[in-house]
């Protein structure tokens, strides 16, 4: 079957690639263009480790089609730091040991920055209700939490 | 081989629906793209519809209607349809939100589709559009009812009536994970107060039935009654009437059967859960 | 947060700690919050195919045929695998240590035992197209009878599980039938004991459920290596499985891994790498095999279900004279660690109490249920379930307060184990003192004053009572394998009168509820009976362990007569000087020295 071209907006930089129809978005990003961040957890909407934002809001890549994503702007944990400069959740979650295994932390920076994005300042509920589709099975969503909540309110959080 | 085609208007996802049968509407994907990932759908057409009539809204006045694409997200930032967020919020963490539509959650299996439930309480109609002619309404009850013989129709929108006053209406889902887990069941009610009794009262269940069902036996215990002890003790002998549970991952049949009254009767009086 | 008590055993310790108590940054975290840390699955290859299996969808069947033709030619797939074509089709974990005999396939033979058994493996250029190739297999199964409970599956004329092992049970060093401990006269402690409880705990399997699902990918590299990105906790266990499976000498295996999304014990079993490494073998090109969700939740090994008789002797102030113990563990279909569960079991019974007579009888069961496998304290976190149950049953049973009950039963330092080892290093005392203090529990002064430093290793608690000996000239009673349910009360009954109330209900507040004291008949008049003090008094040491009455044969069974030890108990063993480690340690568990 022929491929199709696709065109988006990845982490701030133009990104094409040539898909199967039926093709996730997730698929597309690992394999295609080298993104690793979002992660294979359960591929039914039950994980949350392949949290993406298109256009800013949080979705799961794994049950988005990539033709859907055409001219959109989509952003995975690997564009939160600016170089060598961490985004403020990612310094907040290595001071809070807001990782163990490592395996939700991209899922959880992406769904918590799309409520910081909106909600610079959330209260405990909210961070846990934008938490609540991504699945932690061993750090615990304690640091999680604290992690977040650290990182609400501080400078360069609405950094582009 | 699996196939996507987009359609730009929903008369043609209509036709292609109706006339292939290997055709798979996927709306937000929460329901397609799982038997996709699995590999229980490998043949056919998935069908996407790009129509803006398939995601709009049309809430200003009594009567709203909610496009089948309409995702939970759009319903929760819609201050017109905030008597509907709770059942919005309901459904799944944010992501899934984003991606979930009201059209989609008519078809999911039960323990889901919770956003059903409030739909029935509000007495909805579904547009559902055969072929290329034109839309027809059916009451959800009935639509439920073949939901599964149905796939060869699209269901354009979903319509219903505003409630007169937004507090007469009340959804609860209960989960047994905090804040969000999959359904031990869901109720919504809708009862409508005239001289302080309870007038046209709907409530509805979900998880207490392969589909999401009305509580006939509540609805009749209210009926012309003001909500004091005696009519909750009432509707609560009555909750139970055409439940058939399910034992699943998430809850016994018994241990749905025990705990509904305690849920109903709680909503009912307006405790917390 | 974290607490270091300094003032315990303040000097048994050095306190000059480097790194605990103190902050310091763990080395992966800057790649886990910039998304750069590379899972088994992060990796890119030119030309990878995507392998996917076939599953039983019977519990037990014989197959009767397989036709592969139509999946062979179905778009995009490169290669169908089947059972013949894995060179070495029968494996164990545990092979690589000389420990159980092989009698899993990779892929079925000719018969499955649990549902879910891969049987034929699809290797395709996509995943969709390996999974659409999937459902084009036909097998022609002939279900057979199955057997899903571990005492059913001992029984004569069970199904057969496992050809390995015909009569449904693990063979430790190809010999015996079960794990066995026993100390002391466990009947006659029983028999002279003032009650006894006994009570039936079962556990269920618990998928690990690791975020990221078990899988590999394999790619040859130069010089006919290949190399394999896995998911596995123990990578050498995986390289040393993966190269028995598929027949290469191990240099011809370049494992990377260590970095895995959540294990818990549910990756060691190599559940996909010799298949992958099989895969890019045939094909010469990178094969990725990784479980989808529902195959890791359903045919990935669980926690085995295991189920635990106790029955204890007690005295009325609060002595356990007795511990016998009879246990089922299920394997599943295959032997993959639940062998190795049931010797971590056994070597932590009875628990951290001193008792002066236990015996146990660990039995390893096949059912045609999915293999279990590792999962955090394996062995070990179910058994302490039914003990600490049980300690709360005895407390009320003795109408001991359940804290004072586990300060009097206590081993202490110096105590001998039924294993004839001196404890050493014990802090169940220091324990349930400070967990009593957190929780605002009320213990006695003589509670609060009690230390595992103390009062250990007195008189009898430092002896190796002699062990019994039966008719066969064996220690134990005969086996316990084929028991039945005829010597056990049934679930949730005991010979004691269920009168009262759970203890810990309506502590809500921080201060316990004055525990309701069931009632018994008065004790025989030769022991004075005891007085129940609001507060327990009891003197460290406890008091010595008085002669029970003379041993009354049970009605119905005929014990051989007791007779006295043949030989004087071995001396105990000197105490070691230096903490045994490592491989020492290991062998001592599996009953050999190294």
């Amino acid at each position: 079957m022929a491929k199709i071209p696709v065109q988006f907006r990845l982490n701030g930089t133009d990104r094409a690639a040539f898909v199967n129809a039926p093709e996730t978005l997730l698929n597309t990003l690992r394999r295609s263009l080298g993104d690793f961040a979002p992660k294979y957890g359960c591929g039914q909407g039950a994980c949350g480790v392949c949290t993406v934002l298109i256009d800013g809001e949080p979705h799961l890549s794994c049950l988005t089609l990539s033709i859907a994503c055409e001219g959109r702007q989509v952003e995975t944990a690997s564009g939160m730091a600016d170089g060598p400069d961490l985004h403020p959740l990612q310094a907040q979650f290595m001071e809070h040991f807001a990782a163990q295994c490592g395996f939700c932390t991209p899922g959880m920076l992406t769904s918590a920055r799309a409520l910081l994005d909106k909600n610079p300042n959330p209260t405990r509920d909210e961070v846990i209700e934008a938490i609540s589709g991504n699945i932690c099975r061993c750090t615990g969503y304690e640091p999680i939490v604290t992690a977040i909540l650290a990182a609400a309110g501080s400078p360069g959080l609405r950094r582009a | 081989m699996l196939d996507v085609r987009s359609c730009a208007t929903l008369s043609e996802a209509a036709g292609v629906l109706s006339g292939d049968r290997q055709a798979v509407l996927i709306g937000g994907g929460t329901l397609v793209m799982r038997d996709v990932n699995e590999g229980r759908l490998t043949e056919g057409t998935l069908l996407r519809v790009t129509d803006p009539a398939f995601r709009r809204i049309e809430a200003g006045g009594g009567r709203i209607e909610l496009g089948a694409g309409v995702t939970m997200g759009m319903i929760l930032a819609s201050r017109e349809l905030a008597f509907l967020h709770p059942a919005a919020r309901a459904i799944g963490g944010p992501a899934v939100r984003n991606m979930a539509s009201v059209g989609g959650n008519l078809f999911a299996a039960s323990p889901y589709g919770d956003f059903t439930v409030a739909l029935l309480a509000l007495d909805a109609q579904v547009v559902v559009q055969a072929g290329f002619g034109s839309g027809r309404a059916t009451p959800l009850e009935e639509f439920l009812a073949a939901r599964e013989r149905s796939g060869s129709a699209l269901v354009t929108s979903v319509q219903f009536s505003r409630p007169a006053n937004p507090g007469d209406f009340h959804f609860r889902k209960i989960s047994r994970v905090k804040p969000k887990g999959i359904s031990v069941m869901s109720i919504a009610a809708h009862l409508p107060l005239a001289g302080g009794r309870v007038s046209q009262a709907r409530v509805a269940y979900g998880a207490m039935a392969p589909m999401p069902i009305r509580a006939r036996g509540v609805e009749r215990a209210l009926e012309g009654k003001s909500l004091d002890a005696a009519a909750i003790a009432a509707a609560k002998a009555g909750a139970l009437e055409g439940c058939r549970p399910a034992t699943d991952a998430i809850a016994s049949e018994w241990y749905r059967r025990e705990v509904l009254p305690v849920h109903l009767g709680r909503l009912l009086a307006g405790e917390p859960r | 947060m974290l607490e270091l008590r300094k003032d315990l055993f303040a000097d048994e310790r050095d306190d000059n700690l480097n790194v605990v108590g103190k902050g310091i940054q763990r080395q992966d975290m800057p790649g886990h919050v910039t998304g750069l840390t590379r899972y088994f699955d992060d990796h890119a290859f030119d030309g990878m195919l995507h392998l996917k299996v076939v599953r039983s969808p019977h519990a037990s069947a014989r197959i009767r045929s397989i036709d592969v033709s139509a999946a062979a030619r179905a778009p995009g797939v490169k290669r169908v695998l089947r059972a013949a074509d894995v060179p070495v089709n029968k494996n164990t974990l545990l092979s690589l240590i000389n420990f159980g005999k092989d009698d899993e396939p990779s892929l079925a033979v000719d018969k499955v035992h649990y549902k879910g058994e891969p049987v034929v493996a699809i290797i395709a250029e996509t995943e969709a197209q390996a999974l659409a190739a999937r459902k084009l297999v036909r097998i022609d199964y002939e279900p057979m009878p199955a057997v899903f409970d571990v005492e059913e599956a001992l029984k004569p004329g069970a199904p057969v599980v496992n050809e390995t092992y015909p009569a449904n049970y693990f063979e430790y060093h190809e010999r015996f039938d079960h794990q066995k401990l026993r100390f002391g006269d466990v009947e006659r402690a029983l028999a002279g004991a003032d009650m006894v409880l006994e009570h039936r705990y079962q556990m269920s399997p618990i998928e690990h459920a690791p975020t990221e699902t078990n899988g590999s990918i394999a790619a040859p590299e130069q010089n006919g290596r290949f190399v394999v990105h896995s998911c596995a906790q123990g990578l050498f266990f995986a390289l040393g499985t993966a190269a028995k499976i598929v027949a290469v000498e191990s240099n011809r295996l370049h494992f990377i891994g260590g970095t895995v999304g959540g294990g818990f014990g549910g990756k060691v079993d190599s559940l996909t790498e010799p298949l992958a490494v099989l895969g890019a073998m045939v094909t010469g090109r990178p094969v990725r095999f990784v479980l989808d969700r529902e195959e890791e939740m359903l045919y990935g090994s669980p926690r085995g279900a295991e189920r635990i008789y106790i029955k204890d002797g007690l005295m009325r102030d609060g002595r356990i004279v007795a511990r016998q113990i009879r246990s089922y563990f299920d394997a599943g279909a295959y032997t993959r660690l639940s062998s190795y569960a049931a010797i971590k079991c056994t070597a932590h019974l009875p628990g951290p109490y001193w008792i002066p007579n236990v015996s146990s009888d660990v039995h390893v069961a096949y059912t045609n249920r999915c293999p279990s496998t590792a999962m955090r304290g394996f062995g070990i976190t179910a058994v302490d379930f039914a003990l600490e149950v049980q300690m709360d049953r005895l407390a009320e049973a003795a109408a001991m307060d359940p804290m004072e009950f586990r300060l009097l039963n206590a081993y202490r330092d110096g105590d001998m184990k039924p294993h004839r080892r001196k404890a050493s290093n014990t802090a169940l005392i220091e324990c349930v003192q400070v967990a009593a203090e957190k929780a605002n529990w009320p213990i006695s002064e003589q509670g609060k004053r009690q230390s595992s430093l103390a009062g250990g290793g007195a008189g009898e608690r430092s002896q190796i009572p002699a062990t019994v000996l039966d008719a066969r000239g064996q220690i134990g009673r005969p086996d316990t394998r084929n028991a039945g349910p005829t010597q056990t009360l049934p679930a949730g009954t005991s010979r004691i009168a269920p009168s009262k109330q759970p203890v810990m209900e309506g502590a809500r507040d921080g201060r316990a509820a004055p525990t309701q004291v069931p009632r018994y008949e008065a004790p025989p008049a030769t022991v004075a009976p005891p007085t129940y003090a609001a507060q327990p008094a009891y003197p460290p040491p406890p008091p010595p362990y008085q002669a029970p009455p003379p041993y009354q044969p049970v009605a119905g069974q005929q014990p051989p007569p007791y007779q006295p030890p043949p030989a004087p108990p071995s001396p105990a063993p000197a105490p070691a000087t230096q903490t045994q480690h490592g491989a020492v340690r290991f062998s001592s568990v599996f009953g050999r020295r190294r």
